[in-house]
Formats: C-alpha cells, sequence, structure tokens
C-alpha cells in the first residue's frame, strides 16, 4: 500500500542581481602577486576582505594551469574569498573545477569602481560626492563626508564635521572640523564665523586655545602650507 | 487630535517639572483636556509640585503593569477642570519602563479624549529620558542661561532628531521650541549669564518663553500649586504667555530687562 502525501518544498529558485567584486590579474607571479594583493588588503576595508572575488585574467591566453593554480594559491594563503573563475574561450568551466571554483561569464555584467577605501556605515555620502547639511550640527553628533562637507546650519560646539575633501560652514563654527581626513594636504576649510574647539587638515591641528586671536568669531578660510596652518580672511 | 509634548533638557535642576506642570494647568485652564506624566521613575517630584502627593495610589509603572487600569492611576486635579496626573513610581527603577507599556498608556489616554499629554522627561539622555521622548510629537526643551545646561540641551535636541519614532519612521525632526528658566536681566547685564540672545544663537530653535528667576516659583513648589496660578506673579505671567504662545498665539516677550527703571519698569511689566 502506498501512502500519498504532498511533501512541502524545502527549496526555492530565485532570481538575484548580485554585486561581485573582480580581481583582474594582469600577471601571475606568485612573489609579485603576494606582495601587491596583501599591501591592498592591508588598506582595505573589512568589507573588501570578506567580498567575494571573481578572478579575471587580463591575458587568459597565455595562463597555464600551473601559474594559475599557484596565483590561486597564492590568494587563498592571503585569505581572499575566491568563488569563480571568469570565463572564456581560454578558461573553461573545467579548468575552474580543477582549481576548485566556479565558473561565471563576466560578459553583460557593467563596471562599478571599487576604492579599498574603508566605508564604515555611517558615511552617507559617495567618494568625491558633496554633503550638505542644513539642520543644525548638534552636540555628540558625528558627519561624515568622503567628499566635500556643507553645512548651512551651526555647528555646536562638541559635534565633529570629518571630510576626506574641504568644509565650508556657512554659519557659525562652534565644534571640531576636520578636514583631509585621509591625507589631502590641499584640503580648505571655510567657516563665516570661527568659534571651533578644534580645526584640522590632514592630521595638522589647532585647539581653540591656540586660534589666532585676530580671526576669532570671524569668517575665515584656513589652508595648510606645509606642517603650518594659514588663517586669511574670508571677505 | 492628541498631541504628545515631552518637556525635557538634558541637565537637572533646570526646571522640567515646574515647566510641564505650568504647561499642564494652563492647557487645562483654556479648557484643554490635558495629562501631564512624570516619567522620572524612582524620584518623583510631579505630584509634589501638582500637590497631589497626599492621593497618590497607583502610578505610572503600576498601570503599565496592569496592577490597575489608567483611570485608577489618574489622578483628578482639583483646582483645574480637565486636568489629570498620572504620578512616577519611587520604588521601581527605570528599566520598569517599557515602550510598549508606554505607548500601552498614551493609546489609552488618546482613547479618553485628552488633546495635549505632557511628558516630563527625566534628566539625562539614558533610557528614561529616550522613553519619555520617543512617542512625542513636539517638544519643549527647558534651558537655564548658563553654558553647560545650554550644551546639554543641545545634546538632547541631536538626540530628538534620532531617536523619536517619527524620526525613525523617517518622517522627520519633531518641532522643538526653548523655553528658557531662570533668567535673570541683572545678572545677564553683569555678564554673569548668558542673554536670551547668546541661547537663541547656540540652540538655533524658536523661542517658546523667558521664565524670569522668581522667588514665586519656590513659593508654588513649596505649596503644591503650580506657578501659573498665581497670576499675579511675574514667573506666572510669563509661563501665562508661554502657554498662549504654543497655542499659536503671537505676544510678546516679557521680563528680558532689568527692572531698575521704577514707574517704566512697572508698567511694562504689568502691561
Amino acid at each position: 500500500m502506498t501512502v500519498a502525501f504532498e511533501e512541502k518544498a524545502v527549496l526555492e529558485f530565485k532570481g538575484r542581481m548580485l554585486m561581485m567584486t573582480v580581481l583582474l590579474l594582469k600577471d601571475l607571479d606568485p612573489n609579485t602577486l603576494h606582495r601587491q594583493v596583501s599591501q591592498r588588503l592591508d588598506e582595505a576595508a573589512q568589507w573588501l576582505r570578506d567580498a567575494p572575488v571573481v578572478v579575471d585574467l587580463a591575458d587568459p591566453g597565455s595562463a597555464d594551469q600551473v601559474g594559475l593554480m599557484a596565483a590561486v594559491d597564492t590568494l587563498r594563503g592571503l585569505g581572499v574569498n575566491l568563488v569563480a573563475l571568469a570565463r572564456n574561450e581560454h578558461l573553461d568551466s573545467d579548468t575552474a573545477a580543477m582549481l576548485g571554483l566556479g565558473s561565471i561569464s563576466l560578459a553583460g555584467g557593467r563596471d562599478v569602481p571599487r576604492s579599498a577605501e574603508p566605508a564604515p556605515a555611517e558615511q552617507p555620502a559617495e567618494p568625491g560626492h558633496t554633503l550638505v547639511i542644513d539642520q543644525p550640527v548638534r552636540s555628540g553628533q558625528q558627519i561624515y563626508s568622503r567628499g566635500d562637507l556643507i553645512v548651512l546650519a551651526p555647528v555646536s560646539t562638541g559635534a565633529e564635521l570629518l571630510a576626506e575633501g574641504h568644509i565650508h560652514v556657512y554659519n557659525t563654527l562652534r565644534g571640531r572640523a576636520l578636514a583631509g581626513v585621509r591625507g589631502d594636504q590641499s584640503a580648505r576649510i571655510f567657516c563665516q564665523k570661527l568659534d571651533a574647539e578644534l580645526v584640522s587638515i590632514a592630521g595638522i591641528y589647532r585647539v581653540a586655545e591656540d586660534l589666532p586671536e585676530q580671526h576669532r568669531k570671524q569668517a575665515v578660510h584656513i589652508t595648510l602650507d606645509g606642517d603650518a596652518m594659514r588663517f586669511a580672511d574670508l571677505k | 487630535m492628541t498631541k504628545i509634548v515631552v518637556v525635557t533638557s538634558g541637565k537637572g535642576g533646570v526646571g522640567k517639572t515646574t515647566t510641564s506642570a505650568a504647561l499642564a494647568t494652563g492647557l487645562a485652564q483654556r479648557g484643554h483636556k490635558t495629562t501631564v506624566i512624570d516619567f522620572d521613575v524612582g524620584l518623583r517630584n510631579l505630584d509634589l509640585i501638582m500637590g497631589c502627593e497626599r492621593r497618590v495610589v497607583y502610578d505610572l509603572v503600576n498601570v503599565i503593569n496592569g496592577d490597575a487600569n489608567l483611570k485608577q492611576g489618574l489622578i483628578k486635579d482639583k483646582r483645574v477642570e480637565d486636568l489629570f496626573i498620572l504620578p512616577a513610581s519611587q520604588t521601581r527603577d527605570k528599566d520598569a519602563l517599557t515602550l510598549e507599556g508606554v505607548e500601552k498608556v498614551l493609546e489609552g489616554l488618546k482613547e479618553m479624549g485628552m488633546e495635549y499629554i505632557i511628558c516630563d522627561s527625566p534628566a539625562g539622555i539614558e533610557k528614561g529620558a529616550l522613553t519619555a521622548a520617543y512617542f512625542a510629537d513636539e517638544a519643549v526643551v527647558v534651558t537655564n542661561p548658563e553654558v553647560s545646561s545650554v550644551r546639554d540641551s543641545d545634546r538632547i535636541l541631536g538626540i530628538l532628531s534620532s531617536k523619536t519614532r517619527k524620526a525613525e519612521r523617517g518622517e522627520g525632526d519633531i518641532p522643538a521650541s526653548l523655553l528658557l528658566t531662570r533668567y535673570s536681566p541683572e545678572r545677564v547685564e553683569r555678564g554673569e549669564m548668558l542673554s536670551v540672545e547668546d541661547v537663541k544663537d547656540i540652540l538655533a530653535i524658536d523661542l517658546l518663553g523667558v521664565i524670569p528667576e522668581s522667588q514665586a516659583v519656590l513659593n508654588a513648589s513649596n505649596s503644591g500649586a503650580p506657578v501659573i496660578l498665581d497670576s499675579e506673579s511675574d514667573a506666572g505671567k510669563a509661563y501665562e504667555d508661554a502657554v498662549a504662545r504654543f497655542l499659536g498665539e503671537q505676544r510678546p516677550h516679557r521680563f528680558l530687562t532689568a527692572n531698575k527703571k521704577g514707574l517704566f519698569g512697572r508698567l511694562f511689566g504689568a502691561q
């Protein structure tokens, strides 16, 4: 006797668009590869270190299997999360399978630039974009811009502005302003009324006590000249 | 439509409870059905200021925990019609306040037809203050004219812009207005206190009112009658103005200048 019952489905196929990081290798020399990849990973944000990576070769025709295996081993040894090999006429799914990788066609994909900069979640602006804030920045609040930062409202004591580029405050700056936080020495700070706790450009800073008296509560333009901060009237 | 108003400051001792009591009483005097809730669990004061401490049976935590229903917890004011007080618990700590529980209480008050619910926040920026502010539609920030109070108010304003239910739902900042209390024009003139303009400049929010430093406030607290009921006093008049402004009336600010001109001062003070 057979008992018929309907089995509950335990799987479901879904189509989903995914962003993948593609590692384009221009040379397979294991030593060079090891040095350069580990250096890039050291600078990279955590998401890039954990991201699934597809290996693509700039010149697939010249790649031999031994060289490819060595390169893949090197990358795995560095903790790169390899998931697949880009498929083309020279590298088929069999080669990928031999390397323990999946095979993916990159045709039809679209390139998105990936930088190695850290990108914490609280950074609302994309690299190079200007972030504009029109609400007061209150004590305890922190604003980070990956490009320039423009604030149209007061910045309170205890608030912190950070920008990889310039900082403009079209109101009173009472908090801290740090421009060029990733080392851009050409970054500048502009503000309508300087009453800051601290100003900094590319790591060179002045605290409130050391601000030039004649610029206090005035409109100023702050630049970096070597290791010295220059204050000028904004007229 | 019920409006939930949080009276907050960050810093302690600036006059939140005095303001909550005055604001609630003033609204009820004008015929708006109002409840004032003491969120300062563990340090209850509102019932003293409202003069109902000898009639407290149940409190906010009892109502949240279901030990008492809302009608049992509410104390009806004896002087002003349409005014109710929900006292804080003295024996429990702030962990007894859950957002779900508070929401239930607020919903219950809405169903009773309250027009205004005034939430008297505890000092600080921890759970108690956040719970008091979470469901607010509007905030009144109480500040003294001195730097530490202003900075704490600024901090609270920042927190209000991200930690209320409206902010979390992406409905934007709740409107906040400034009530400057314990203001002494004489001390401002001597440079011992920040001026109204200084504080407005730093906090960048609308000014709801300026309450002068006044013996009447202390007397009111001691006698358990909100200072707004002392309609002859400067502080009482200033709160009355603030309530009118809160309801949308335009009134000039009073008590901003030192009262040394004798006749002139009195004429302006009594307008």
